[in-house]
């Protein structure tokens, strides 16, 4: 076999490594395009005499500046990386530079990688780091709610921490599992040897991570007081913090945009030959689905704020009303990207569940068809509910019994779901390992999750609800109990095959009932605190549900140590412990099981072709694909 | 029961359990649902809840008792793999028509109710007007700003004040509308939710049935001070509402004549927009 090992760095000395496209090169270039954006903005806004900007000028907070320096700053870091190189070299009719080809070494980790093995390592560090960050940010909230009167954080202080809370956690957490799962495994589960666009992959990674640093810098800007959600004309009022918040999201948009394209091409064109779409895995069908939300919500969010930032630079009037604009304008704009969106959170949750169970139940998945069926009707609906979140803003009221009956009915598609759920543990033989766990966590959270989301569908009970805790409690039920239980559940179930180490299943098992029971004391009172007439995003509250208020947050700092607990038990087993994994530890019928863990640089030694599903457990004789990739180093 | 399949046993499991636990929620817990009586709107949502509560514990019963069996029965035995069982027409067929069949009556349900008014603020031009009895309906203007309501009486004198007092027993057609950012006008008691969006009217009915202080709240973040935008209201006999706004005009008198003429909606000078 011919030797695939590229570095093209090999006998360089050390600083010559470091001149060239490369992430320190990045934040250098980036930090100075930061500095040109915000001298340049002062400039042009001073410079120039023209009267829309001269409000900008005349206030010390030069909204202009502030998104010239962020765009240029963030040009400046993908330049530095070295995204410029490959589409230069080739205008210019010169070989492209094959540093992003690197196979060897760690630095590679570090910079711009066209390899999704290494792209899906890259988005998980990153994305956890940023969902720490957003784990904290929870933490702190729950220290405020203590007690009923302010008494830690100043009210701007902790509306800032309650939008940088929801604003990390919904940019970050929509790509939590297509990022490092779909990124590494969709090429292996369909039999391809990389994505479509390697490069466009690459560049959704580093997008979010600059998206993620410049949130975090709107702490420096004064904050951002709007909540996730960033109403008008709330922002309009904000300080340029919120400059900071539309170009996270206007990153994130982008960065979502690109991914669901790029998974969608490589799905419809690179399958392996034999790999029909009946016989794709439930976890790429649900990627499909997931991909295709993406790729038509993303663009409407980014076409929101761009207008949301007009008004707030050069004194537009999309969402003022004395200027002829509407604030309903706003709210619809983003809850047409809004709805899908959460239906992007859960859908890459549906896949990884169908797609587990049947391993840890050693059975067929139960009912393919209609589970697939069940996602793309999901898609499908995600589009026509969005009016719900408005249900009692004034919108005309003829429109509300249509919305209430779409949105009841969105949840039949998503009850297909739990019946091949059920249907597949029937008669099985039901392993409980980790991952298995955090699946059967799934079941159970997602069903408060989802019979809540009823509560809500219904206007005359939602007008009891809406703004409450009770929506709190239904969207930390769905996305928390859902998303990131099944996030954690890929983590433990795939990252052997990813890296080649175990994780240890004891800590596994600790983690898992920590964050099980917390999660659960969390969230579930906070029914309660909404049905007693509790607002959301509320400083403080009346005296008499303090004790509820307690009682959260004490097991939130228990569910914050079960992140802890997770941390630790990664450390440890990647650092420390390092048992190799095999290459198949959980006897799994999927393809990129029959390849060795950590799957190498080339994936397949030859494109298989599919025969079957791989769903074929119990029946003698079937054969997911020809020829049987027997793994290099020996099966265990 | 002995005869039964482990399905038929799990179907009567479910149905007895859910009869008791339906039962229970009936009796015990659906009477202290939200919102309460306080208003004809508050009831019918709280039957809405009511009815969506019971739904809710017939499905998890389902999901629990099934559970309950599957993950104690189908634990693993040894190395074998399970039966290679992919699906059940009849199974799905049933799931699929029993859970739209669900879905339909709730839908059906929330539309009658809402035909009743019990649905907040239905915008500048409400479809679904309860139908009242005796008087015509009180008009109250709701005026949201930061970080507090204010209460225009239009034809009770045309004043303005901050508090909130309703006559009991008399349809009150609220006009929800805000100076400058969205805010949202909650008075759980009376099961009432309205936005209040800068340049628009957002109209709610609410007919109170019963006396006493109400708790309002501003449901809509609305800048630094949203956690402390609240108050509370009175629902008063028709004798002491009438004196109530006599004595209130007489406390505002001096700063009734600054007020603008009586409209839907208040827009500032587009130079001085918010912010």
């Amino acid at each position: 076999m011919t030797d695939l090992s590229l570095d093209p760095n090999a006998g360089r000395p050390f600083w010559r490594r470091l001149l060239g496209f490369n992430l320190l090169t990045g934040l250098l270039l980036g930090v100075g395009g930061f500095y040109l954006g915000w001298y340049g903005g002062h400039w042009l806004v001073n410079g120039l005499d023209v009267p829309s900007l001269d409000y900008v000028g005349d206030t010390d907070q030069n909204d202009v500046s502030l998104f010239l320096a962020y765009i240029l700053g963030v040009a400046g870091f993908l330049i530095g990386l070295g995204f410029g190189v490959y589409p230069l070299a080739r205008l210019r009719g010169y070989p492209p530079s094959l540093r992003e080809k690197e196979t060897t070494g760690v630095g590679r980790y570090f910079g711009l990688s066209t390899d999704h093995k290494v792209i899906g390592l890259q988005y998980f560090i990153g994305i956890g780091f940023f969902f720490l960050v957003g784990g904290i940010d929870a933490m702190l909230i729950r220290v405020e709610l203590l007690r009923p009167e302010p008494n830690v954080w100043p009210a701007g202080n902790y509306l800032t921490l309650v939008t940088e809370h929801g604003t990390m956690m919904m940019g970050m957490m929509t790509s939590g599992i297509l990022g490092p799962f779909a990124n590494y495994l969709l090429p292996l589960m369909i039999g391809a040897r990389r994505m479509a666009f390697p490069r466009i992959e690459a560049l959704t990674f580093w997008l979010l991570m600059a998206a993620g640093t410049i949130l975090i810098s709107a702490i420096g800007f004064g904050g951002v007081p709007t909540g996730w959600t960033g109403y008008e004309p709330l922002n309009l009022q904000a300080n340029y913090g919120m400059d900071a918040y539309i170009m996270f999201f206007a990153l994130v948009g982008i960065s979502m945009t690109l991914l669901g394209l790029n998974m969608l091409a490589t799905v419809i064109t690179m399958r392996a030959p034999g790999m029909t779409w009946r016989r794709l895995p439930i976890f790429v069908w649900g990627v499909v689905t997931t991909a295709a939300l993406m790729l038509l919500a993303a663009p409407v969010l980014i076409s929101a704020l761009m207008m949301a930032a007009f008004d707030r630079t050069v004194q537009t009037g999309f969402f003022v009303a004395p200027l002829g604009g509407s604030s309903y304008l706003f709210e619809n704009l983003f809850w047409f990207f809004g709805h899908p969106e959460v239906y992007i959170l859960a859908l890459p949750g549906f896949g990884v569940v169908l797609e587990l169970l049947p391993v840890f139940a050693r059975k067929p998945l139960w009912g393919y068809r209609l589970a697939v069926a069940g996602m793309v009707g999901v898609a499908l609906l995600s589009w026509t509910v969005w009016q719900h979140h408005l249900f009692v803003s004034g919108i005309d009221s003829d429109l509300r019994p249509f919305y209430m009956f779409s949105t009841e009915l969105i949840s039949v598609p998503t009850g297909f779901i739990f019946l091949c759920a059920m249907g597949t543990l029937w008669r099985g033989r039901i392993r409980y390992t980790v991952p298995m766990l955090f699946c059967l966590g799934w079941i159970f959270n997602f069903l408060f999750g989802g019979l809540s989301g009823i509560f809500l569908s219904d206007v005359p009970s939602d007008v009891t609800t809406h703004g409450s805790f009770f929506v709190m409690a239904h969207f930390h039920y769905t996305i928390m109990g859902g998303l990131i239980f099944t996030f954690f559940a890929a983590i433990y179930y795939w990252l052997p095959k990813m890296t080649g180490l175990m994780l240890d299943e004891r800590l596994g098992k600790i983690h898992f009932w920590t964050m099980f029971i917390a999660f659960n004391s969390t969230f579930a009172p906070l029914f309660a605190l909404g049905f007693m007439g509790m607002p959301r995003r509320v400083v403080t509250y009346p005296s008499d549900l303090q004790g509820l208020n307690d009682w959260v947050s004490a097991s939130a700092f228990v569910l914050g140590i079960s992140m802890l607990v997770f941390l630790g038990n990664l450390i440890y087993s990647m650092l420390f412990a390092r048992v190799p994994a095999p290459a198949n530890p959980w006897g799994s019928k999927s393809l990129e099981f029959q390849l060795p863990s950590p799957v190498p640089v080339h994936d397949f030694d030859r494109i298989p072709v599919i025969e079957g599903d791989p769903y074929g457990y119990g029946e003698d004789g079937a054969v997911v694909a020809r020829p049987s990739l027997r793994p290099a180093g020996g099966e265990a | 029961m002995r005869r039964l399949g482990p399905l038929g046993r799990i179907l009567v499991v479910w149905l007895v359990t859910s009869a008791i636990a339906m039962t229970l929620v009936a009796v015990f817990l659906a009477p202290h649902l939200p919102p309460g009586s306080g208003s004809k709107e508050a009831a019918g949502q709280q039957l809405d809840n009511e009815v969506l509560t019971l739904v809710s514990v017939f499905v998890v019963a389902g999901v629990f008792t099934y559970l309950g069996y599957a993950l104690i029965a189908f634990r693993e035995r040894g190395d074998s793999d399970g039966p290679p069982i992919r699906g059940n027409g009849r199974a799905q067929t049933i799931w699929v028509v029993g859970t739209t069949v669900i879905v339909l009556f709730l839908a059906a349900f929330g539309t009658y109710q809402l035909l009743g008014g019990a649905g907040g603020g239905q915008g500048a031009e409400p479809v679904f007007v309860p139908a009242h009895s005796g008087q015509s309906p009180l008009q109250v203007q709701v005026i949201a700003q930061q970080w507090q309501f204010t209460y225009r009486y239009p034809t009770e004198g045309d004043f303005e004040s901050a508090h909130l007092v309703l006559p009991v027993d008399r349809q009150i057609e609220l006009h929800v509308t805000s100076l400058d950012v969205i805010h949202s006008f909650w008075v759980p008691a009376l099961g009432l939710k309205a936005d209040a969006n800068p340049g628009a009217d957002n109209i709610a009915y609410v007919t109170p049935e019963k006396l006493g202080n109400v708790q309002i709240h501003c449901a809509e973040l609305c800048g630094l001070f949203h956690g402390y935008m609240f108050g509370s209201g009175s629902i008063v006999t028709p004798s002491a509402f009438a004196s109530w706004v006599a004595s209130e005009r007489r406390f505002v008198a001096p700063v009734t004549h600054y007020l603008p003429a009586y409209s839907t909606t208040y827009l500032p000078d587009p130079s001085f927009r918010a912010g």
